[in-house]
């Protein structure tokens, strides 16, 4: 039992890698942004519970300013992804405006 | 809704589109007309002035923002009320209202209009609701259509509940408050629908408004996480659900830190916590999603396994720390007013403040037909419109309403909430009703000429697939009666020639008889000037009482009570700046507003001990009342009695809450010694406790000399005690009509007999009073 769920653990793995292998290079610099911002926020998190949470503003700030720019990557990348069929009709214009104007927002 | 297809311009269908157009923004500058001026009864009837109490307290601190600027208001502290702790401005206020009024006010006066502040606050509400009514066509519009948008604005125009919190003159949080809603939620679907991050942005801005104006907001971060909830296990998540929800998440979190009054709260209160967990959820539900896509099934069945398996452990580990953290604090990291809602029993066991208030207490049944008249009818036709079919949109809305009337069924101060979510429901229904009545009688009369002329034509207006159209002059007909528009666009799609057929067999199984189409429609016509005159009557006659100015008619003529004011300026002018003023926490913000002196507690509410310090005072004997005074440097103490003129919201009417909350607090003030037999009363049978007290004296101070017999009008009795002095207080100012009474404390004696005679006595008999409750005071 064990070692056909381990077999069959290996063989999910190599099938993700497969698939995910087969996104495009765009796709993948918007997810590499995506784990940059969460680890960033994980680090704060981290800190925090090292060295204490005062002030508490500054360390709320960066951590939601954080996942902010993760969430805004993963809308870009929904947007932008061909494979989606709902999103057909927009441009890239319309996206890296819209983007643009909630990164200098979400900071 | 679909996106507008480019028409070759000067076709019939491309000019009906534009004249359609230009109609719907007619109809809608007509609406907020109309939302604007049906709430100037007031002014028309009294004068433009501010009402009630809580708007005093706005306008007050609009008057410091504009006279200050915006930096001195951040950082006010206010030393003039809560005497002596005073109160932080900055930090407890919902700025959105002040600084929105402060910001008409300032570009106003830029272009050289100029309008002092007390009209800007006077008029910002029915410019608001103005607003709001828009908002609502458009919120509407994304639902269902222009036509059910246009039918909800001009509903939303009228609603007395609306009205009743937004007449010229009721300068409260919720007439911009109200506004932000609709908006917010026009914005939430709008992002729903589209998938648009622009729209996700506008979205958390006006979120952002909507924390600034009112502490409501806590109903839309928790009805959208609610709704997505639903979308996810209904089986509705799509990529448009993660932009509209996701970041919204983020930065009005972020956003609404930014609000002095939430802070902190924004991430550490239970009310919020909602949100956060369905942030997670979505995250996980939007990677199930993704990794459903690029695996094959069988991997998917084992990825799904493995992480069942492991994800299980690790959620319940998660789960019992959180439990522990929010089990930790007393009411599970809920505020009190927030519990108070889920339990509505919970304000009357431990927190009688915010039990006491009118307000807060749940509504009776007829008010639901006062307030919402007619559409209480409607809305349930509407929901059943809204799943037919059932869209994002439309499932929202359905939980929207039923969210609102759970709410409003605990608070009668949140019929505000349900007012919209009814107008929007009651749209629909009307606009669906409309065309199918409007297309059964096209359908019908152009069949019957149909049958003149022969059977096969298919004409270019061939009715379409289902009752769901309208015909442009037909309804322009009913339009020009009633404000409701038909879906003019939906002519823009061609009837395609081989299917005419079938389509006419199909319609005529929909279709109504044509007599019964034009009764219906009457009857709709009639429904409609119902509520259209039930809304005017509610709002000259129910709703615009600045109930600082009363009046009443009699056999000669009208009389006007204007005591309130009387007495504020007789304070201002009579009274040193310093003095401090007390009186029950009603009357505090138009005390520090209008006379511009220091009181002890106000409407604010937020220290029930000082209140109840001030509810022990009003409730004990002259000597003891004296002594608290004194200690919190008292000088004057004002009550208001309605027994001369019959006016019953007066302090002796609210006296058993000052002894509730004094109570509460201080032991030694039961309310049972107030009570004869369980009842409160005044006269010759009350208990001596309450014949003694400093209230019953402040009011019935020489009051027999007014008929001479001392009969009260409000409760109806001749009173207990009619001939008696006051030994520690001096009456000052009665008001005209004896409304207001002011005293002044007199100063110590110098020299207090028999003082020695009592020291010692003290110290003889001091063992037989420890079984007593000691009175801390003495």
């Amino acid at each position: 039992m064990v070692k056909s769920t381990s077999k069959d653990a290996q063989d999910l793995f190599r099938s993700l890698h497969s698939a995910y292998s087969a996104t495009p290079t765009n796709l993948k610099i918007i997810d590499l942004y995506v784990v940059f911002a969460v680890f960033t926020a994980l680090i704060q998190v981290a800190y925090m519970a090292l060295v204490g949470s005062f002030p508490f503003n500054s360390f709320l700030s960066g951590v939601l300013s954080c996942v902010g720019t993760a969430v805004l990557a993963v809308c870009l990348r929904i947007q932008v992804n061909k494979e989606n069929k709902e999103f057909k009709h927009k441009t890239v214009v319309t996206n890296l405006r819209g983007i643009v104007a909630m990164f200098v927002i979400a900071v | 809704m679909a996106a507008v297809e480019s028409l070759p311009p000067g076709t019939p269908s491309a000019m009906r589109n534009a004249f359609g157009t230009v109609l719907s923004a007619l109809i809608l500058v007509l609406i907020g007309v109309l939302a604007f001026s049906i709430r100037l009864f007031s002014v028309i009837k009294y004068e433009s002035v501010i009402h009630e109490f809580d708007p005093y307290f706005n306008y007050r601190v609009t008057q410091f923002l504009s006279k200050n600027g915006i930096y001195e208001f951040w950082n006010w502290f206010d030393d003039r009320t809560w005497y002596p702790l005073g109160r932080v401005i900055g930090g407890t206020v919902y700025p959105g209202l002040t600084l929105t009024a402060g910001t008409i006010w300032w570009v106003l006066n830029a272009i050289n209009i100029p309008l002092s502040v007390e009209t800007v606050c006077v008029f910002t509400a029915p410019v608001f609701s103005a607003f709001a009514s828009w908002a609502t066509y458009l919120l509407t519009k994304e639902v269902k259509g222009s036509g059910a948008g246009l039918a909800a604005a001009a509903l939303l125009a009228m609603v007395p509940s609306y009205i009743s919190r937004s007449v010229a003159g009721s300068y409260d949080n919720e007439a911009v408050a109200i506004f932000a809603l609709i908006f917010t939620f026009y914005l939430y679907i709008k992002t729903l629908n589209t998938g648009s991050l622009f729209y996700a942005t506008l979205n958390a801005i006006a979120y952002f408004y909507m924390v600034c104006s009112w502490g409501g907001y806590t109903f839309i971060i928790n009805l959208i996480p609610m709704h997505v909830l639903l979308c996810i296990v209904t089986g509705r998540y799509s990529p448009r659900l993660y932009i509209a929800y996701a970041p919204l998440v983020v930065l009005g979190t972020l956003l609404a830190a930014l609000v002095p009054v939430v802070g902190f709260n924004a991430v550490l209160t239970s009310e919020h916590f909602a949100s956060f967990l369905v942030f997670i959820i979505i995250h996980v539900v939007a990677l199930v999603y993704y990794i459903k896509g690029i695996l094959t099934p069988k991997m998917f069945k084992v990825a799904v396994t493995l992480v069942v398996s492991i994800g299980l452990v690790v959620c319940l580990i998660v789960v019992a720390v959180l439990v522990a953290l929010v089990a930790s604090s007393p009411t599970g990291g809920w505020s009190g007013r927030s519990l108070s809602l889920l339990d509505p029993t919970y304000a009357s066991k431990y927190i009688p403040i915010i039990a006491s208030v009118s307000e807060h207490q749940p509504p009776t049944w007829p008010s639901y037909f006062m307030d919402i008249n007619v559409l209480a009818f409607l809305v349930p036709a509407g929901i059943i419109a809204c799943f037919s079919p059932l869209s994002d949109a439309s499932s929202f809305v359905v939980l929207y309403i039923v969210m609102s009337v759970y709410f409003s069924g605990v608070m009668v101060r949140l019929m505000l909430v349900l007012a919209p979510a009814a107008c929007i429901m009651s749209g629909i229904a009307l606009s669906q009703a409309f065309d199918v009545f409007t297309g059964s009688i096209k359908y019908q009369l152009s069949s019957k000429s149909k049958d003149d002329a022969e059977d096969n034509t298919s004409t270019k207006n061939a009715p379409k697939d289902d009752a769901s159209s309208g015909k442009a002059d037909k309804g322009e007909e009913v339009a020009k009666e009633r404000l409701s528009k038909k879906g003019k666009k939906k002519e823009r799609e061609p009837a395609e020639k081989p299917s005419v057929k079938s389509k006419i067999v199909k319609k005529k199984a929909l279709v109504l008889p044509l007599e019964a189409s034009i009764v219906a429609l009457l009857l709709l016509i009639m429904l409609g000037a119902f509520y259209v005159i039930h809304c005017v009557w509610a709002a000259a006659e129910a709703y615009s009482a600045p109930s600082i100015v009363l009046t009443s008619q009699s056999h000669d003529g009208l009389h006007v009570f204007d005591d309130f004011r009387e007495s504020y300026a007789w304070l201002s002018h009579n009274t040193d700046v310093d003095d401090k003023v007390a009186s029950w926490w009603d009357y505090g913000y138009q005390t520090t507003a209008m006379a511009n002196r220091t009181v002890i507690v106000d409407n604010n509410t937020w220290n029930n001990t000082h209140i109840a310090t001030v509810g022990t005072a009003m409730s004990s004997p002259e000597k003891a009342a004296w002594e608290i005074f004194n200690s919190l440097d008292v000088k004057y103490v004002l009550v208001v009695f309605g027994g001369v003129i019959g006016y019953p919201s007066d302090d002796i009417n609210k006296f058993l809450w000052m002894v509730r909350i004094g109570g509460g607090e201080f032991p030694h003030i039961k309310e049972a010694d107030y009570l004869r037999d369980g009842q409160y009363r005044i006269d010759s049978e009350a208990t001596p406790t309450m014949l003694n007290c400093l209230m019953y004296k402040l009011c019935y101070y020489r009051f027999v000399e007014t008929d001479g017999k001392g009969y009260d009008r409000v409760r109806r009795t001749e009173i207990g005690k009619k001939h008696f002095k006051l030994t520690h207080f001096e009456e000052v100012f009665t008001s005209h009509h004896w409304m207001v009474r002011i005293y002044k404390l007199k100063p110590q004696k110098n020299r207090i007999r028999g003082r020695v005679k009592k020291l010692k006595q003290k110290t003889t008999s001091g063992v037989s009073s420890k079984s007593v409750k000691k009175n801390p005071w003495m």
